[in-house]
C-alpha cells in the first residue's frame, strides 16, 4: 500500500522530561478524515504537536506527501501546506473575525478576498460577525473562527485538536458537517476528538491512543463495531 | 465678568499647561505600553531612552543653528527631530540585539527583563551625561508665544490674561498627529495588525507565519520615535535635564498603568489623568476662588493642596489607588 499523505511515523518524545509518546503513529490519506481518540492525558494533543513540529521527537519521523519534514519548524510546515488549530488559545480574541482570517493568511502575498469569501460561505455566521472582536463570540462561533483562520492558507492538511470542545450537541453536529464539507474539497483532516462515538462515525480512519501508544487502529466503522473498543472507550 | 476671569485664570494656569504636559506623558506612556504589549516587560529604561533621543535632537539642533539653518517661527529642533528618532532607533535596536534578544531566546521571565532594563537604564543614564553633561539645556528657539497674556487682555478687556506658548500648541498638535498615525498604523496596516496579533497570542501568531523578530524590531522603532518625540516636546516646553527625564519615569508608568498597561487608549487617558491631577493638586487656587466665591468667603491662604516639590507624590498616590481597586487599569490592558 502507498504511504499516507501525512504520517507521524512511530514518534517518540515529549516536552523535555519523560517521554509522553512511545512509538506512536498517526496518519491521514488525501481528502480523508482521520480521528484520534483516547482518554484524557493519553497524549493526543502531544501527538498533534509532534506532527506539527512543536516539540522534539527523538525517534520516528513525520512525512508529508513522501517528503521527510521531521526537522522543519512549524512555520515552515505552514508554508508546506499544513494548518493547525490548537486545542486552546486558537483565536486572536482582541481582533475582529475578519482580522483573524487576515492573520491566518499572513504568509500569502496574493489576493485573499476569494478565500475569505469561501470561509464565509462555509460559516455564514462569521460574515455577519466579521467586524466583531472574536473574543466576544460564543464557543461554537469561536471554533468556526479558529477553523476559518487555519483554512486561510488554503492548506492541503488541516489538523484540529478537539474542535468541538465545550459546544452544545447541536453545534457539534453542525461543526462535523462543516468538517466533512472541507474534507470533500480534497483537504485531509487529522482531528482529535473527545466525542469519540460521533467522531468515529465520520472518520475514515481511527486511532485509539493510550499512554502515548497506539492501542487500536482501524477504520472508524470497524472501531465502532469492535466490542473491546466499545466496552473500554465508548462506554458500552 | 468675575466668572470669566476665573475661567481664564484656570485655563492659563491649569488647563493649557496640564494639557501640554498630559500630551507629553501620553506619548511617553504609549512607548511603555507598546513594549509591554509586544515584548511583555515594563521597560525602566524608557525615561532615559527619551533623554537619549532628546540629546541627539539637541546636538543636531545646535549643528543646524551653527550652520545658520532656522525653521522660521517654529523651533529648529523640529528639523532635527527626524535625526533624533533615527539615532534613537539605532540605539534601541542595538540594545535589543546586544541585550534583550539573549533573554528573549532564553524565554526569560518578565521580572528578569525588567531588571535587565534597569541595567540598560543606568548605562543610558551615564552615556547621556557623558555626552551632553548633567546640566540643564535650553534649546527652544523661534516664536515664543502664540498668544501672550498682554495681547489676550487687550483683545478681551478682561483683567486676567491667557498666555499660550508656542511649545504648548506645538506639543498638542504634534501629539494629535502622532497618536492618529499610530492608531491608523495599528488598525489598518498589515504590519500593525501583525503586531496586535503577536501581542494578543504569540503562539498562534507563530503558527500563522508572523515573524517575531520583525515584530519586535518594528516595535522598537516605533517606541524610539514615540520616546524621542515625547522627550523633545517636553524639553522644548520646559527644559532638558537628564535627571528630570529619569524622574519622568514615575508619572509615565503611572499613566500607562492607570490606563491599563498594554492598552494604547489607556496610555493616553492615563497621561491626561495624571497630568491634570498633578497640576490641579499643586496649583494655588486662591486667584480662581477669589473670583468665583462671594467676598466674605474669599480665601486668605494660597489654597494649594500640595507644594510643587511633592508633585511626584500625586502619581504615586493615584498609582496605589488604581492598583488596589482596579489592577487592570481603566481600559483593562494586556494586549494592543
Ligand atoms: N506543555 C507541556 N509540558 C509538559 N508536559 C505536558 C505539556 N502538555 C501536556 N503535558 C503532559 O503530557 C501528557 C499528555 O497530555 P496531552 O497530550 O495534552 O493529552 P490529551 O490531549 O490526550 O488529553 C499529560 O501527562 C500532560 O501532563
Ligand atoms: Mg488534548
Amino acid at each position: 500500500m502507498a504511504e499516507p499523505f501525512l504520517i507521524g511515523d512511530r514518534m517518540t518524545g515529549g516536552y523535555g522530561g519523560a517521554d509522553i509518546l512511545h512509538g506512536c503513529t498517526v496518519a491521514v490519506e488525501k481528502g480523508e478524515i482521520a480521528v484520534i481518540v483516547g482518554p484524557n492525558g493519553a497524549g493526543k494533543s502531544t501527538a498533534m504537536k509532534a506532527v506539527f513540529g512543536m516539540l522534539n521527537i527523538h525517534a520516528g519521523a513525520v512525512r508529508l506527501n513522501g517528503e521527510d519534514i521531521t526537522r522543519l519548524s512549524p512555520q515552515a510546515r505552514v508554508a508546506k501546506g499544513m494548518a493547525f488549530v490548537p486545542q486552546t488559545h486558537n483565536i486572536f480574541t482582541s481582533m475582529t473575525v475578519e482580522e483573524n482570517l487576515e492573520m491566518g493568511a499572513f504568509l500569502r502575498r496574493d489576493d485573499i478576498s476569494g478565500t475569505i469569501d469561501e470561509v464565509y460561505r462555509l460559516f455564514p455566521i462569521l460574515k455577519e460577525k466579521r467586524r466583531q472582536a472574536a473574543g466576544e463570540l460564543s464557543g461554537g462561533q469561536r471554533q468556526q473562527v479558529a477553523v476559518g483562520r487555519a483554512l486561510m492558507t488554503r492548506p492541503s492538511v488541516l489538523m484540529l485538536d478537539e474542535p468541538t470542545a465545550g459546544v452544545s450537541p447541536i453545534v457539534m453536529d453542525e461543526l462535523f458537517d462543516r468538517i466533512i464539507e472541507v474534507a470533500r474539497t480534497g483537504i485531509s483532516i487529522l482531528m482529535v476528538e473527545q466525542n469519540a462515538r460521533q467522531a468515529l462515525e465520520i472518520a475514515d480512519k481511527g486511532y485509539v491512543l493510550v499512554q502515548g501508544s497506539n492501542a487500536y487502529t482501524d477504520t472508524g466503522r470497524a472501531l465502532l463495531d469492535d466490542p473491546e473498543v466499545r466496552r473500554t472507550f465508548l462506554g458500552g | 465678568m468675575d466668572f470669566l476671569n476665573a475661567l481664564v485664570a484656570f485655563a492659563n494656569f491649569v488647563l493649557v499647561p496640564a494639557t501640554a504636559y498630559g500630551a507629553q506623558l501620553a506619548l511617553g506612556a504609549l512607548g511603555v505600553t507598546l513594549i509591554y504589549a509586544v515584548l511583555r516587560f515594563s521597560n525602566f529604561a524608557h525615561g532615559d531612552t527619551m533623554a537619549f533621543g532628546t540629546m541627539v535632537t539637541i546636538l543636531v539642533t545646535w549643528a543646524l543653528q551653527a550652520a545658520g539653518v532656522s525653521f522660521g517661527p517654529l523651533p529648529t529642533a523640529l528639523l532635527a527631530l527626524p535625526f533624533g528618532i533615527a539615532g534613537t532607533a539605532l540605539m534601541v535596536l542595538g540594545t535589543d540585539r546586544l541585550v534583550y534578544r539573549f533573554y528573549r531566546q532564553q524565554r526569560a521571565k518578565p521580572v528578569i527583563l525588567v531588571i535587565v532594563s534597569m541595567g540598560v537604564m543606568f548605562i543610558l543614564n551615564g552615556i547621556v551625561r557623558i555626552i551632553i553633561g548633567p546640566g540643564e539645556q535650553n534649546f527652544a528657539d523661534g516664536e515664543r508665544f502664540i498668544v501672550t497674556a498682554g495681547e489676550f487682555r487687550k483683545m478681551t478687556g478682561l483683567s486676567e490674561g491667557l498666555a499660550i506658548r508656542s511649545t504648548q500648541g506645538l506639543t498638542i498638535v504634534t501629539a494629535v498627529i502622532v497618536v492618529a498615525l499610530l492608531f491608523w498604523f495599528l488598525t489598518y496596516t498589515r504590519t500593525g495588525k501583525s503586531m496586535r496579533a503577536f501581542s494578543d497570542n504569540e503562539d498562534l501568531a507563530l503558527l500563522s507565519g508572523i515573524n517575531p523578530e520583525r515584530v519586535v524590531a518594528i516595535t522598537w522603532i516605533i517606541v524610539a520615535a514615540l520616546a524621542t518625540i515625547a522627550g523633545v516636546l517636553y524639553g522644548l516646553d520646559k527644559s532638558f535635564k537628564p535627571f528630570t527625564y529619569f524622574q519622568l519615569l514615575l508619572p509615565i508608568f503611572a499613566s500607562a498603568i492607570v490606563g491599563g498597561i498594554g492598552s494604547p487608549l489607556g496610555a493616553i487617558a492615563g497621561g491626561f489623568l495624571i497630568a491634570y491631577s498633578e497640576v490641579m493638586v499643586t496649583y494655588a487656587w486662591k486667584k480662581v476662588l477669589t473670583y468665583t466665591l462671594p467676598d466674605n468667603l474669599a480665601p486668605d491662604g494660597l489654597v494649594q493642596l500640595l507644594s510643587t516639590d511633592y508633585k511626584f507624590a500625586v502619581s504615586f498616590v493615584i498609582l496605589v489607588i488604581v492598583l488596589l481597586f482596579r489592577p487592570t487599569g481603566l481600559f483593562r490592558g494586556k494586549s494592543i
